[in-house]
C-alpha cells in the first residue's frame, strides 16, 4: 500500500513536472511554476496538499469541481501520516517555496498554526469564505482564530466519539447487544467499567472489554472542556482533575485485567479487529472506515455503534483547510475550500468515507444516515448528538506531546505492570524534560 | 576548461628543448602555459563532481548541524541563540542516557553474535563443499531484503498473540512472552533482527577475506601437525585481521545509528520514536529524531546529531584499540612467522 503511494506520488511528480514544462513552453520559455501556469484562458492550477483520508477524491470532488470550473486544474497530494505531513509543511513554509495553495491543518496543530504561524495564512475573513465561516459547530471556528481577530481556516470534519463493539462477542458473554439498552447500563465510565467485569466474566477467550488503555483514557478525557492547557496558555495537566480521573479509570481498567494490551494503530490492533481480542473501543466517528477496513467484509454485520457513557459527546481529530499567504491564486483557493467545506460535500464524503460533518446543516442532513455494517446502526444521529454536547476544548501548543506520554504512561501499567505513582512520575519526567 | 582541452588536442605544444620555429613565439608560451595549467588543474576538474556533492551532502550538513545545534529552534516558531544550551540540557536529559544506554547494549547483543556466527559461516564455506555458490548466495539473501520488510515480518513472528514464535515457545511449555513491551525481549527480537540480516554479509566479506589467504600457509601449518582449530586460530584469524578491523568499525557505526528496526518493531507512526511505552529501546536515532520531527527541536536535534557523531568516533577507537590489543599479547614465535607471512 506504501509502494502504490509512493509510485502514485511519483506519478504526480512526473506529471506536474511535464505540466511545468509544456507550460514554460507554451508561454514562450518565460519560466513560472506551475501554479503560475500558462496566461492564456485564465488557466488556474491549485495545489492541494492534505495528508491521511479527506475523502475529497475518493468522492468525486475534486472532479466534480473542475468540471464545474473548467478553467481550474486541482493537483492533490496526500502524505499519509501526518506526523510525517506537518513537520514537511512546516519546512518548506519556513523555505517559502513547495507550498501548497491549500493545505490541510489538523486540530491538534491548529494551536500552534494560530499562535505561532498566524500571519503565514490568509485571514479567510478578507477572502470569499467568509460567508461560510458562521456555518460551523460553534468551536471549530473559534479554534482556528488568532488572537489578531484572524481566521486561518475552514473546518472540514470532526470527530465526535461514540463506543463501537461487537454484538456477536457481547452476546457470547450474555450483554445486550441492542444500542440504546448498551448505553442505557452504561451511563457513566464506572459503569462501563462493571460491564467490562460481567464481560470477562463470561467472554470468549483471548477476548478483552476494550482495546487499550490509551484509547479509553482518550475517550474519557475527550468530554472535558481543559485538558492540558487551561485558557491562558499554562500546562495544567499534572493539577487538572479531568486528567486526573480519566488516568485513574484507565489504570483501573487495566490492573483488572480488562483492556487487550493493544498500542492503538499497531499491527496487532489493526489484526485484532478480525480476530475479536477485544469486544468494544471507543471510536471517533472517523474510525468507522478504519474498522471496515482492518475488519473486512468478514466483519460486517457483527459491529454497532452506541452513545458514549459519561453522558457527554467527546471529539477526537478533524481538520481545517487553510491557504497560506505564499499562494498565487487565493482567490480561486478561497472558492475551493469553501466549496469543499459546503454542506452537501460534506455530507458525500461523510457518506463515501465517514468523516463526520463540522457544517451544521450537513450535520442536519445526514441525521438519518444507517450504516448497515454496523448492524444498520443510526451513525448519523448517534454522532451528530455526540458533536452537539461535545464540549469545547481547550486546545494548546503541545497537546498532542503531552498526550503521547500520558499514553506511554499508561501502556507501562498496563503491558509492563510498573506501578501506576512511577509510571505517572515518568510521564512528569517526559513532559518536563520536553515542554518545561 | 572545455576550451584548453579542445586547445590541447587541436594542437599539441611543441615537444621541450626544440624552439618552435614559428613566427609567433609570444603564442606559443601561452600556448605552453595553457597546457601547464591543464595538466595541473584538470586533475581537479575531474574529481570535482565528488568534491562539490561531497561538499553539498557531506561537509555542509555537517558543518550546518552544528551551527542549529547552538541556537533554540523549534520549528514554526523563531530562532533563538542558545551556545551550548542543548548540549547541557542534552546532557541532563534521563531520556538521553537511556537512549545512549540501549544503543550500547542493543550494539552489543547485535554485533556481537553477529560477528562471531560470520566467522563461523564463512570457515564452513571456505571447505570444498557440495553446492557452496548455491549456500553463499542463500547467505546473502536477507542482506538483500530491505530493513522493513524485514522488520515488518519479523514484528509478526514476534507477536504476542498470534506470533509463530511464540506458538512455537508455547509448545514446550513457555507462556507467551510480550515481545514488543518487554524490555529485555525486546532489545533481544531487535538484535535478532539485526543479525538476521548483517551476518551473511559479514560472513561474505570474511569469506573474501579468507581466500586471500595462501594455501600455503595451511598446507604447511597441516604438516607441522597443527589440527583444524589450531589452523583457524593460527592461520586463519591473523590473516584475517584486517577485514575483521573492517567489519568491527561498520558494525560499530551501523549500530549506533540503528533506526529502521527498533521504530519498525514498535510498531511505526508517531507513538514509535519513544522506541517502546518505557523507551526500552529507544536508541540514539530514535531520540534524535523525535526531537527534530516529532517535538519540531530542531537545534536539540542537531545536538543529539553532533554527540551521536563524537560517540560513534569514540566507540569505533575504543574498539579497535580492545581489538589492536591482540597485538601486545605475547605469541608463539610460528604463529608470528606466519602473521608476517600473511602481511
Amino acid at each position: 500500500m506504501r509502494k502504490t503511494r509512493s509510485r502514485s506520488i511519483a506519478l504526480v511528480a512526473v506529471l506536474s513536472a511535464s505540466a511545468l514544462l509544456t507550460s514554460a513552453c507554451s508561454s514562450g520559455g518565460s519560466g513560472g511554476s506551475a501554479t503560475t501556469a500558462g496566461s492564456g484562458g485564465g488557466k488556474v492550477t491549485l495545489n492541494v496538499n492534505l495528508f491521511g483520508t479527506f475523502g475529497y477524491k475518493e468522492a468525486g470532488l475534486f472532479d466534480e469541481y473542475q468540471t464545474l470550473h473548467p478553467n481550474i486544474t486541482i493537483n492533490y497530494t496526500s502524505v499519509e501520516q501526518e506526523g510525517d505531513y506537518w513537520p514537511a509543511f512546516l519546512t518548506h513554509l519556513n523555505a517559502g517555496s513547495g507550498v501548497g495553495d491549500v493545505q490541510g491543518i489538523e486540530v491538534g496543530r491548529i494551536a500552534q498554526a494560530t499562535s505561532e504561524l498566524g500571519d503565514k495564512f490568509v485571514d479567510l475573513k478578507t477572502t470569499s469564505a467568509k460567508d461560510s465561516i458562521a456555518k460551523f459547530v460553534d468551536w471549530k471556528e473559534k479554534a482556528a482564530t488568532t488572537s489578531t481577530g484572524s481566521v486561518i481556516g475552514l473546518g472540514t470534519d470532526i470527530g465526535p466519539m461514540a463506543i463501537c463493539y461487537r454484538t456477536d462477542l457481547l452476546q457470547q458473554a450474555g450483554l445486550p447487544t441492542d444500542p440504546t439498552q448498551l448505553a442505557a447500563k452504561m451511563s457513566t465510565w464506572q459503569d462501563y467499567l462493571n460491564l467490562g467485569e460481567q464481560y470477562k466474566a463470561k467472554a470468549p477467550a483471548k477476548s478483552a472489554w476494550t482495546d487499550s488503555t490509551g484509547g479509553l483514557y482518550n475517550a474519557i478525557l475527550s468530554q472535558s472542556q481543559e485538558q492540558y492547557y487551561d485558557a491562558s496558555g499554562k500546562l495544567i495537566y499534572d493539577t487538572n482533575p479531568a486528567i486526573k480521573n480519566a488516568w485513574d479509570l484507565s489504570v483501573k481498567a487495566a490492573q483488572n485485567g480488562l483492556t487487550a494490551k493493544l498500542a492503538q494503530f499497531s499491527d496487532q490492533w489493526n489484526q485484532a479487529f478480525s480476530t475479536g481480542s477485544f469486544a468494544t473501543l471507543a471510536c471517533p466517528s472517523w474510525m468507522i472506515g478504519y474498522i471496515k477496513g482492518q475488519a473486512g467484509t468478514t466483519g460486517s454485520g457483527k459491529w454497532n455503534v452506541a452513545a458514549l457513557p459519561g453522558g457527554e459527546g467527546g471529539n477526537w481529530g478533524g481538520s481545517y483547510l487553510a491557504i497560506p499567504k505564499a499562494s498565487k491564486h487565493q482567490a480561486e483557493a478561497a472558492d475551493l475550500i469553501t466549496w469543499l467545506t459546503a454542506a452537501a460535500q460534506q455530507q458525500k464524503v461523510f457518506e463515501k468515507v465517514g468523516n463526520f460533518p463540522s457544517n451544521t446543516d450537513a450535520i442536519a442532513a445526514v441525521a438519518t444516515v444507517t450504516d448497515p455494517y454496523f448492524t444498520n446502526a443510526p451513525i448519523g444521529k448517534i454522532f451528530g448528538d455526540a458533536a452537539k454536547s461535545a464540549p469545547v476544548q481547550t486546545l494548546g501548543l503541545h497537546d498532542g506531546d503531552v498526550k503521547t506520554q500520558i499514553t506511554n504512561g499508561l501502556t507501562q501499567v498496563e503491558a509492563q505492570g510498573v506501578d501506576p505513582a512511577k509510571a505517572w512520575a515518568d510521564v512528569q519526567a517526559a513532559v518536563k524534560s520536553q515542554v518545561g | 576548461m572545455t576550451t584548453s582541452s579542445s586547445t590541447h588536442r587541436l594542437a599539441p605544444p611543441p615537444p621541450p628543448g626544440r624552439p618552435a620555429a614559428s613566427a609567433r613565439p609570444e603564442r606559443s608560451a601561452w600556448r605552453q602555459r595553457l597546457s601547464r595549467w591543464d595538466t595541473k588543474a584538470s586533475p581537479y576538474a575531474f574529481v570535482s563532481p565528488f568534491l562539490l556533492l561531497f561538499l553539498g551532502f557531506g561537509i555542509f550538513p555537517l558543518i550546518y548541524t552544528a551551527y542549529m545545534s547552538l541556537y533554540n529552534y523549534r520549528l514554526g516558531g523563531t530562532k533563538t541563540w542558545a551556545g551550548l544550551g542543548n548540549f547541557t540540557w542534552l546532557f541532563q536529559d534521563q531520556f538521553f542516557w537511556n537512549a545512549l544506554k540501549n544503543t550500547v547494549t542493543l550494539g552489543i547483543i547485535s554485533t556481537v553474535p553477529q560477528l562471531l556466527i560470520a566467522l563461523g559461516l564463512a570457515h564452513v564455506l571456505n571447505y570444498q563443499l557440495r553446492a557452496r555458490n548455491f549456500y553463499r548466495v542463500t547467505m546473502l539473501m536477507p542482506y538483500a531484503t530491505s530493513v522493513a520488510a524485514a522488520t515488518l515480518v519479523f514484528s509478526q513472528l514476534f507477536g504476542r498473540d498470534y506470533g509463530l514464535i511464540n506458538w512455537m515457545l508455547g509448545l514446550v511449555g513457555v507462556d507467551h512472552i510480550d515481545w514488543q513491551n518487554g524490555s529485555w525481549s525486546g532489545q533481544v527480537a531487535i538484535a535478532i533482527i539485526v543479525t538476521w540480516r548483517w551476518t551473511g554479509y559479514n560472513a561474505l566479506i570474511y569469506l573474501a577475506g579468507m581466500q586471500s589467504i595462501s594455501q600455503d600457509l595451511y598446507e604447511a601449518a597441516a604438516i607441522d601437525g597443527a589440527s583444524r582449530w589450531r589452523q583457524f586460530t593460527n592461520v586463519t584469524l591473523p590473516g584475517l585481521r584486517p577485514t575483521i578491523l573492517f567489519t568491527i568499525v561498520v558494525s560499530t557505526i551501523g549500530a549506533t545509528q540503528l533506526f529502521g528496526e527498533p521504530y519498525l518493531f514498535s510498531g511505526g507512526g508517531q507513538q514509535a520514536y519513544n522506541g517502546g511505552a518505557s523507551h526500552q529501546y529507544q536508541t540514539l536515532s530514535l531520540y534524535m529524531y523525535q526531537q527534530g520531527w516529532q517535538y519540531l527541536q530542531l537545534g536539540r536535534a542537531a545536538a543529539v546529531a553532533w554527540a551521536t557523531l563524537l560517540l560513534v568516533v569514540v566507540f569505533v577507537v575504543l574498539n579497535l584499540t580492545i581489538a589492536r590489543m591482540r597485538d601486545r599479547t605475547p605469541k608463539i614465535p610460528a604463529t608470528a612467522a606466519v602473521e608476517e607471512v600473511a602481511r
